[in-house]
């Protein structure tokens, strides 16, 4: 390790576990990244970039983010699927940056679905 | 690909798909030497002997949704083309190492690219696999070790919000000043 020291991690610790220890373990929202090697030539690697930024930055703890393989629609990669508890997954499709940050506050924070950038609703479930 | 740390990540994708838990991935670049190493090694599922050979051929897959399988053969030709190699050592059921070597100062050779965003994007999504990181930039030398990390967080999740950014500031540190050494 280069310059951050086991001291910064217990900081981290220690400042997350009065947070965690509120947490039930489950989860509200599922965003999966498709990322097989059409998925990551066209771009899924920024998507997903992105998503951290957007969590980190609303400070949502009940969203996690997951990858998955070729969904066999290599034409419209880069593409995501965001799955609410208890609604149907959404596949969207031919995303960038700003389209998959613009997903995250409308659908994920607002649950209202997208249907610009949507392929398919209720294709799959990995839940 | 635009660069090297995309067919890494595309390479990693496919140990986790291999059921691995460790996963290493091992940079080398050495100037004197004029060699760009890069080895992923898993402890996934391997493949038989009848696997291996058809695996750098694209229109071989495991899957039955698609007919192509283009991961392995673009990484090999990425190191074809700058007088470079690609091996695989893999045996069923004791995992699987892909090794890719380039001429570093090749014209062809791509750059390594972000490899921050990487590994990133693989522990945040995959908080539950051990990553361990090497990466020597000639006397240089960096290691990280989330299986350690993990220990040391007792509880707290890899892919909570400023454990990434303790880990994206931990390797972005190490790279500048590696690159800073050499010039």
């Amino acid at each position: 390790m280069a310059r951050l020291t086991i001291d910064d991690l217990k900081k981290i610790k220690e400042k997350q576990k009065s947070t965690f220890a509120l947490r039930e373990g489950g989860y509200r929202a599922k965003i999966t990244v498709h990322m097989g090697t059409c998925g990551i030539a066209a771009g899924a690697r920024e998507l997903m970039t992105a998503l951290l930024d957007e969590i980190a930055q609303a400070k949502v703890e009940d969203v996690i983010t997951t990858t998955s393989g070729c969904a066999g629609l290599c034409a419209r990669e880069p593409m995501a699927t965001v799955e609410i508890m208890n609604k149907p997954p959404v596949k969207y499709g031919d995303l960038n940056g700003d389209r998959i940050r613009e997903i995250f506050k409308e659908h994920v924070l607002g649950g209202n679905p997208l249907e610009k950038y949507a392929l398919v609703v209720g294709s799959e479930t990995t839940y | 690909m635009k660069d090297l740390s995309l067919h890494i990540l595309d390479i990693a994708e496919n140990s986790i798909n291999a059921g691995a838990t460790e996963i290493r991935i091992r940079i080398v670049e050495d100037i004197k030497e004029n060699l760009l190493l890069i080895e992923i090694s898993d402890n996934g599922r391997g493949m038989d002997d009848e696997t291996l050979k058809k695996v750098c051929d694209p229109f071989f897959t495991t899957k039955a949704c698609k007919r192509t399988g283009l991961g392995l053969p673009l990484l090999a030709q990425s190191a074809k083309e700058c007088c470079g190699d690609l091996t695989i050592r893999t045996a069923k059921g004791s995992g699987t190492t892909i090794s890719a070597a380039f001429q570093y100062d090749h014209i062809d050779r791509k750059p390594l690219g972000d490899m921050t965003e990487t590994l990133i994007v693989l522990i945040a999504s995959h908080p539950e696999i051990d990553f361990i990181y090497k990466h020597r930039k000639n006397e240089s030398a960096y290691i990280m070790n989330t299986a350690l990390l993990r220990e040391e967080l007792d509880g707290i999740p890899m892919n909570s919000p400023e454990v990434i950014k303790f880990i994206k500031d931990d390797i972005n540190a190490w790279l500048n000043q590696a690159d800073n050494m050499i010039q």
